[in-house]
């Protein structure tokens, strides 16, 4: 039983004390180095949150306006600080009301540990008021979950639950605590959790597949890097710079990897996937060596996986074993953490420049300027465009912001074109494409990161999912940039509807309020652009403000993100327009 | 994935003795859309780890994969596939029958005698039958004694263990250090 085997595991010869368990959680909390957490109090999680009253002075605790919020708050803070989030709720609906953000991290390895408060113990199963199954709702949706049913439990679960989530392959983990082991007090001693017995986190690195990978990218004529977040989850963007550079590889970057490299850098050749870029779609199936670095080959990225890359050898540098052959399979598979594989190949590799390979995607992205990325950014029809908001963020920022973006069109368009200056400046729902992460994840970044301009840029549609966290930023004076690109359209199914449903926009036209209003009901100083004339003063304002800032602007209604792959197509079969 | 590469796959799984896990565990099958054929968790040799014995038709690709998946489990020590040839394997079926047929049909009696059933218990309204064997004996003895009618009738899951050495104890060790 769980019990059994964690006292089996936990040999603590510490000092003890006596306390409650709630305050135990909050000692725990404080022994992992939290000192901010985001939820939403309720009954069956009341006693930790008066003993968060008792040490408001050590650990800040955030009210987000929904426990959805909260997880997203959670993510941002992790996402920018390389840190765990903590996300607490109380049992039943606010238990129930984590998951998306629970699905959401853990589809894209971001450390979070999420506290529930439950009913009493001998309420369990009896379908007490607010009860949930939370642990076997929340089991397919995060690394590891446990229900704690004693006080004594808590330390070793704690330390468990913050070791497993950061560790290797990072994601959420659920801690749900009943509300007597909450009151009960015991000894309380803490000790930090280094090793699992059952749990490998980081595979050793094995130096004979760094030599075959070598080789292959030594005798490689037509090269391409695929790399993603694991790059930036390993802490590896030095030695990933180093082996890009040193082998004169063209490096594309998945939607979670952007920022690890600057986009400035001379070998950084754009996004692939769905709406990336058009030369490393296309190319991707013209290289003779694909070496994939900390990605997991997405349907996003990949289209069909019937032709994509078919002609190419693949190199896999990959932490999860259980990512290596998932999806494309690969000639050599390089186990490990991304630093250490990428420090050993580095001496391995031989210096090459590339060039006629190089020029390939010079040639196809002036191929890709001149009939979309022109347009975009500096367009001579009447309408803003969602690109040239993003023209000139990066103009006031130097490229140098956080951009934390929703999920839609205006996500495509910022990573597309927001510069990416500074690694972990790419804050987005990858794998689960959730409405509604922008606004509360920009929350987490700025406080995460509070010297850093953070930009949030949400749709009409998604900004309205989480709209209340308005309150949190003004509660918490968090001064997040906000950007809503109005269409008034949800823009991405109207774009669907426009190419593969004969224009038949159902239900995907909003009727949208006065966002200014509603911003400065929050007291948030807000302002709506709809003239291009308006736009460059509009953001430089925005970005000079010491607080928190809400701009909208109305964009052309049914403008559309290419290039585009549609499902089920091949990468390079990329559609233009 | 055709149907002519599916066959049957036995997939031992060594775990921590944990609440929670057969649900981690079953939800791998089950996101996949595929049917667990029997399922069986036991003490393992080693002291304090399970082992789950799940046997599954499936091709050899996504049984690769499903083991990738399962062994990302935190608390899953190791977890291995097996063909039905490289395994020694055992189920075993209850059959309940009323017992004036012991004693009116003399086939009854020739049908424990030769498939080596062992009668469990005896009384007034029913007499219990194991059997032991592979799939097909315990199938075999259903069809000849269904036509006398079979008051219950039951059937374990796949217990298996492997003809190859399994290091798990070895394993441990090294996880240990």
């Amino acid at each position: 039983m769980e019990t059994q085997t964690i006292k089996s595991q936990g040999k603590t010869n510490k000092a003890t004390e006596r306390i409650s368990g709630s305050e135990a959680i909050v000692r725990c909390l404080i022994e992992e180095g939290v000192d901010i957490l985001y939820g939403y109090p309720g009954g069956a999680i009341m006693p930790v949150y008066d003993e968060l009253y008792k040490y408001q002075g050590k650990i800040h605790h955030v009210l987000t306006r929904h426990e959805q919020g909260a997880t997203h708050s959670a993510q941002g803070y992790a996402r920018i600080s390389g840190k765990v989030g903590v996300a607490i709720a109380t049992s039943g609906p606010g238990a129930t009301n984590l998951i998306t953000g629970i699905a959401d991290a853990q589809i894209d390895s971001t450390p979070m540990v999420c506290i529930t408060g439950q009913v009493a113990s001998h309420l369990l199963g009896s379908d007490a008021f607010q009860e949930t199954d939370i642990v076997g709702i929340s089991t397919p949706v995060t690394k590891w979950n446990c229900q704690i049913t004693k006080a004594e439990d808590i330390p070793i679960v704690m330390a468990k639950a913050f070791y497993i989530a950061k560790s290797g392959r990072p994601g959420p983990v659920l801690v749900d605590i009943t509300k007597d082991a909450q009151f009960e007090e015991f000894d309380f001693a803490y000790e930090k959790c280094t090793h699992v017995r059952s749990y490998n986190p980081v595979p050793t690195t094995d130096i004979i597949k760094v030599k075959e990978a070598a080789d292959l990218i030594n005798a490689a004529k037509k090269p391409l890097i695929v790399w993603g977040q694991g790059v930036i989850l390993g802490k590896a963007e030095e030695e990933f710079k180093a082996v890009v550079e040193k082998s004169g590889i063209p490096a594309a970057w998945t939607i979670l990897g952007a920022s690890a490299i600057p986009t400035s850098h001379p070998l950084n050749v754009g996004m692939v996937g769905m709406h990336g870029n058009y030369a490393p779609n296309v190319l991707t199936n013209e290289c003779d060596l694909l070496i994939a670095i900390g990605m997991r080959f997405d349907d996003r990225v990949t289209g069909s996986l019937s032709t994509y890359a078919k002609q190419a050898k693949v190199i896999h540098f990959e932490i999860d074993p259980a990512e290596i052959d998932k999806n494309v399979k690969s000639d050599v598979a390089v186990l490990g953490d991304a630093k250490k594989s990428l420090e050993e190949l580095l001496p391995f590799l031989e210096e090459k420049s590339h060039t006629d390979w190089h020029q390939k995607f010079k040639d196809l992205y002036q191929i890709e300027y001149d009939k979309v990325i022109k347009n975009d950014l500096y367009p001579t029809k009447e309408g803003l465009t969602m690109a040239e908001v993003l023209k000139e963020i990066n103009i006031k920022s130097e490229g140098k912001a956080a951009i934390v973006t929703d999920v839609g069109q205006h996500q495509m368009i910022a990573c597309r074109y927001a510069d990416f200056n500074v690694s972990k400046s790419n804050i987005t729902s990858g794998g689960l494409g959730t409405m509604g992460f922008g606004l509360p994840a920009a929350i987490g970044a700025k406080m995460a990161a509070p010297d850093r301009e953070v930009v949030s840029i949400s749709g009409d549609g998604g900004y309205q999912m989480t709209i209340q966290e308005l309150g949190t930023i003004f509660q918490q004076k968090a001064a997040v940039k906000v950007v809503v690109l109005n269409n008034d359209f949800l823009g991405m199914v109207r774009q669907w509807q426009q190419l593969f449903f004969d224009k038949r926009y159902a239900s995907t036209e909003m009727v949208n309020p006065n966002f200014v209003a509603i911003a400065e009901g929050y007291y948030i100083k807000a302002r709506k652009v709809t003239k291009r004339e308006e736009l460059a003063e509009a953001v430089a304002e925005m970005m000079q403000s010491k607080e928190a800032y809400f701009l909208e602007v109305c964009v052309e209604k049914e403008d559309n993100v290419f290039p585009m792959i549609p499902t089920g197509a091949s990468v390079s079969d990329i559609r233009l327009e | 994935m055709s149907t002519e590469d599916k066959q049957l796959y036995t997939v031992s799984i060594y775990t921590e003795n944990n609440i929670g896990l057969l649900n981690r565990i079953s939800a791998i099958f089950q996101r996949r859309h595929i049917n667990i054929e029997s399922l069986n968790t036991s003490p393992s040799e080693i002291e304090g780890v399970s082992k789950f014995t799940i046997v599954v038709n499936i091709d050899e690709v996504n049984i690769k994969k499903i083991i990738g998946q399962i062994e990302k489990q935190v608390e899953v020590i190791k977890a291995y596939y097996h063909n039905l040839d490289q395994i020694i394997y055992q189920i075993s079926g209850l059959f309940k029958i009323k017992s004036e047929l012991l004693f009116e049909e003399p086939q009854i009696q020739n049908i424990i005698k030769e498939s080596n059933a062992r009668i469990v218990t005896v009384n007034k309204a029913f007499f219990i039958l194991e059997k032991s064997g592979r799939k097909e004996e315990i199938v075999q003895m259903y069809n000849q004694l269904s036509k006398f009618g079979i008051m219950q009738y039951t059937r374990s899951g796949l217990i298996a263990v492997t003809k190859e050495e399994m290091k798990i104890s070895s394993l441990l060790e090294s996880y240990n250090n």
